[in-house]
């Protein structure tokens, strides 16, 4: 069969995938089609019963299905084509797309490709926690579609594995549907719930103040024949197991990029991200794929995501015009406590990354650190932290990028602690 | 007043089902007795899921010849059927001196049981075949006719066929009593009602002793031996290429990397002596044993991500044989015992298990008409729905995907919600068309999987997530 042509192929019509659509389209760029494997676009958001969507991007919170509904009637204004319940199946050509849907299977050719495909939380499985495997055993992202899209019943009393923002989430779900939480429990010395702005503190202070945080904990034991009875938990310093009653377990956070179809077309991948590996043009190692939101690097929130997508669209743009891509791309390497920086690529032709700042994220709390960029032995980069916090994102600056020889070898992106015998050379 | 049948079949694995299935050739009335909820839902559902040949049983047992016949006659089925296998192949792999001096042996009894294709492979070829394995293997014993198969489909197919053909299928009922009925036939008492037969045949796994002793025998005591398993995503499958197996010890054949027929690569299982015939839970030790195990072999696996871990448990007995016996005038088969190729062996098992209950005096002519049966195919080897344009055409629902990342379509679970052999749990659907089976366990389509299942067989949504009735609908 013929492939289906378009300029520009955006797979995922969540907040990263309608931006770009949407600022295409303003900057003139007519044929776009936008693909999602869901009956309906929208994205994540439409899952999210809360508000504080749209803060950047819109200037203005919304809640989730709000924010989304608001992006996909953009969309509809703006004509942009959206395929729903349409699934990529895998790739034909550099640019070119194989697809199912309730119309058939065909192919999709495009001039550019963004890929905007998302994140997922890790399930129990991928954290090889031991037990039984009774029914009752949630990620965030399943028990929001439990209760508020398909209002299905949940269960009595719940844990929450995790204590980060999505933990929240999990909480505030959890109590819409009228599950008691016996224990959020989180592996990390304390919760890691930053609250993005003053609004949702207040909201949420008590509920929060009424869930008990088991701190310096692992999940070690699922129990339940059928159903979970209960949880057992270690302490990860004394070693102390105690049961948990409950019938069930939300796993939270550690997410994983949808990056599947990125895979499947060969993308270098980066190990720390474990998402498309991407310079601050949002371009990666396949000639004419761009990739951008949650997909980069797991979740973070629906409007730096939508941010991302804009901006991807403007290289997008640019791509089309002139067919430019990176010739040399310097790979930035972290270590230790680092868990991951984006954008992991630098590349000559790039611009600065979006806001101007690289992100990064740490695995664990740390006090009065120094992070420091090194290009071999030389130090491009070095920035203090009073205090950086795991599950949670940092900004590390971007003005070094300009001294960074990109004929040179590999960037590290290295953490010191206060004290260490580094000096600046 | 109960139904007198012919035959009763107890337990509906592999085994039973296959038994069933051999009956329904026959002019008889037959039953197939299962006290869980649905077919193939123990032993013969959490296993390593390969197809052996029987290179390694002892020359001369029961297991050997019935698993040779057997062979031969899921080779003939599985393509008729529709039941997913690949032939892949598996290397015993030597890593130590002993180990590789151990092989000749293990040929020359390949050769004994009929495997003439067995041969020894030199630690070049063996890397040429598996360049993923960590390097330090010796040699290994090739023998290109293990293969893998899909255990959920099989017990199904067999049943299912079964059932076309006559067969009454009675889940939901465990037998608790076998009470002597007139002339010397059989009443089963289950929870809820009783049934009678004439002829008996004990195919109930992890049960079939206690089955036995309802019926005055001590033969065999099943010592439930546990298995731990951990399944890898399907990027992990371009990594492993053959069935990669240890050389093994008296105890047991050891701790196997294999691809699935889903694309996936499994690896173990552990082997643990329990009391428990229930206990299939994963350990933090099973599993911590199998990583390390892992890690020695192939490093590259353990850097993909695990999809699923799970534990099943096989049906050891203090004998090394099958525990297949006639009791000619009791007119009941004892088919015991079986304790690790179940699947492998189940068709051969059941040839053998009619002919017995022939010479016990069964007459056996054969119908008019046996009907074929076609599975829908969710193995990776083939053609999916979601890949055929001819069949989306037909009807657009095998081209609305609801788990993504096994791609499943709602048709296929609409398909499976009205079979013949209809998916009451979400077990059940799962192993019928792979949804909630992959990477994500649910994170996208668990919500709407429950719904669908239970707005298509009437159930409440919180029976089956075993809430109880007054959590509400």
């Amino acid at each position: 069969m013929a492939p289906e042509h378009t300029g520009v192929l955006i797979v995922g019509a969540g907040p990263a995938g309608l931006a770009a659509a949407l600022e295409l389209k303003r900057l003139g760029v007519t044929d776009i089609i936008v693909v999602d494997r869901e009956e309906e676009a929208g994205g994540t958001p439409r899952l999210c019963h809360h508000t504080g969507f749209g803060l950047q991007d819109l200037r203005w919170p919304y809640s989730g299905p709000g924010y989304a509904r608001r992006y996909v009637r953009q969309a509809g204004t703006a004509g942009i084509e959206i395929y729903t319940s349409t699934t990529i199946t895998g790739w034909q050509g550099p640019t070119t797309l194989t697809y199912t849907s309730p119309r058939g299977t065909g192919q999709l050719s495009a001039r550019a490709v963004l890929l905007a495909t998302g994140c997922r939380e890790r399930p129990r499985s991928a954290r090889l926690v031991p037990g039984s495997r009774p029914q009752g055993v949630f990620t965030t992202g399943s028990l929001q579609r439990f209760v508020y899209q398909h209002r299905l019943p949940v269960g009595r009393r719940a844990v929450i594995v995790g204590a980060e923002l999505v933990s929240l989430s999990a909480l505030m779900t959890l109590a819409h549907a009228r599950v008691s939480v016996a224990a959020m429990v989180t592996e990390l010395p304390r919760h890691q719930i930053y609250f993005p702005y003053l609004p949702v503190k207040w909201v949420m202070a008590d509920l929060l103040r009424r869930t008990p945080i088991v701190a310096g904990a692992r999940i070690s034991l699922i129990v339940g024949h059928t159903r979970v009875e209960g949880v057992e938990i270690r302490r990860l310093d004394s070693g102390r197991v105690e049961t948990i009653a409950c019938d069930t377990v939300v796993f939270t956070g550690d997410w994983i990029p949808e990056h599947e179809l990125a895979r499947l077309g060969g993308l270098a991948l980066d190990a720390g991200t474990r998402g498309p590996r991407s310079d601050p043009d949002f371009r990666t190692s396949a000639p004419g794929v761009f990739a951008a939101g949650n997909l980069l690097r797991g979740a973070e929130t629906a409007d730096i995501c939508a941010l991302e997508g804009r901006n991807a669209a403007r290289h997008i743009r640019d791509f089309l015009n002139d067919g430019l891509w990176l010739e040399r791309a310097l790979p930035l390497r972290v270590e230790g406590p680092i868990a991951w920086i984006f954008p992991n690529i630098v590349s000559p032709s790039a611009g600065r990354p979006i806001l101007s700042h690289f992100t990064f994220r740490v695995r664990e709390f740390c006090r009065d650190v120094q992070v420091r960029v090194y290009q071999g032995a030389k130090v491009l980069h070095a920035q203090s932290f009073r205090r950086l916090l795991p599950n949670d994102s940092m900004r590390l600056a971007a003005d070094w990028v300009d001294v960074a020889d990109l004929a040179g070898e590999a960037l590290q992106v290295v953490l010191h602690r206060a004290g260490s015998s580094c000096s600046i050379g | 007043m109960q139904i007198m049948y012919d035959v009763a079949v107890i337990g509906a694995g592999a085994v039973g089902a296959a038994v069933a299935r051999e009956l329904s050739r026959y002019d008889l009335s037959c039953v197939l007795v299962e006290a869980g909820p649905d077919v193939g839902g123990g032993t013969s559902r959490a296993n390593t899921a390969i197809w052996h040949t029987g290179y390694d049983a002892n020359p001369g047992s029961l297991e050997t010849k019935l698993l040779r016949r057997s062979h031969a006659l899921l080779e003939e089925f599985m393509p008729q059927a529709g039941v997913p296998f690949e032939r892949l192949g598996g290397l015993l792999v030597a890593w130590t001196e002993d180990q590789r001096l151990a092989l000749p042996a293990l040929l020359e009894k390949a050769h004994q049981n009929g495997d003439t294709d067995a041969r020894l492979a030199s630690a070049e070829e063996l890397y040429q075949r598996e360049p993923h394995l960590i390097p330090g293997a010796l040699g290994a014993l090739f023998v290109p006719g293990e293969s893998i198969l899909c255990t959920f489909t099989l017990p199904l197919a067999l049943a299912t066929q079964a059932v076309l053909n006559g067969v009454n299928l009675q889940l939901d009922f465990p037998v608790r009593e076998i009470l002597p009925g007139r002339d010397g036939t059989y009443l089963l008492q289950g929870p809820a009602g009783r049934l009678g037969c004439r002829y008996l045949v004990n195919a109930a796994g992890l049960y079939s002793d206690e089955i036995d002793r309802l019926l005055g025998h001590r033969d065999f005591t099943v010592r439930p031996r546990r298995g731990e398993l951990i399944v890898f995503d399907k990027f992990a499958r371009s990594l492993v290429n053959h069935i990669l197996m240890p050389v093994p010890t008296a105890i047991t054949k050891g701790v196997l990397i294999s691809p699935t027929v889903y694309g996936n690569v499994m690896l173990g299982p552990t082997a643990e002596d329990l009391p428990d015939k229930t206990e299939t839970s994963t350990s933090e030790t099973g599993l911590g044993l199998l990583w390390q195990k892992g890690m020695a072999i192939m490093p590259a696996l353990m850097r993909e991500e695990v999809t699923a871990a799970y534990a099943g448990l096989r049906p050891a007995t203090e004998h090394s044989d099958y525990q297949i016996r006639l009791y000619r005038k009791q007119h009941y088969v004892c088919a015991g015992g079986i304790r690790s190729t179940g699947v492998s062996g189940c068709m051969g098992i059941a040839e053998y298990v009619v002919e017995l209950l022939g010479d016990a005096g069964l007459e056996l002519s054969l119908k008019a008409e046996f009907k074929p049966v076609r599975m829908p195919y969710i193995g990776e080897a083939g053609i999916r729905p979601y890949q055929s344009a001819e069949m989306i055409a037909a009807n657009p629902d095998y081209g609305r995907i609801v788990c993504h990342c096994e791609r499943v379509s709602l048709g296929e679970i609409l398909d499976a919600a009205h079979a013949m052999i209809p998916a009451r749990t979400l077990d059940g659907l799962r192993r019928r068309t792979r949804v909630l089976q992959g990477r994500c366990q649910g994170f996208h389509c668990h919500a709407e999987v429950v719904a669908l299942l239970a707005r298509e067989t009437g159930q409440p949504a919180s029976g089956l997530m075993m809430l109880g009735a007054e959590d509400g609908a």
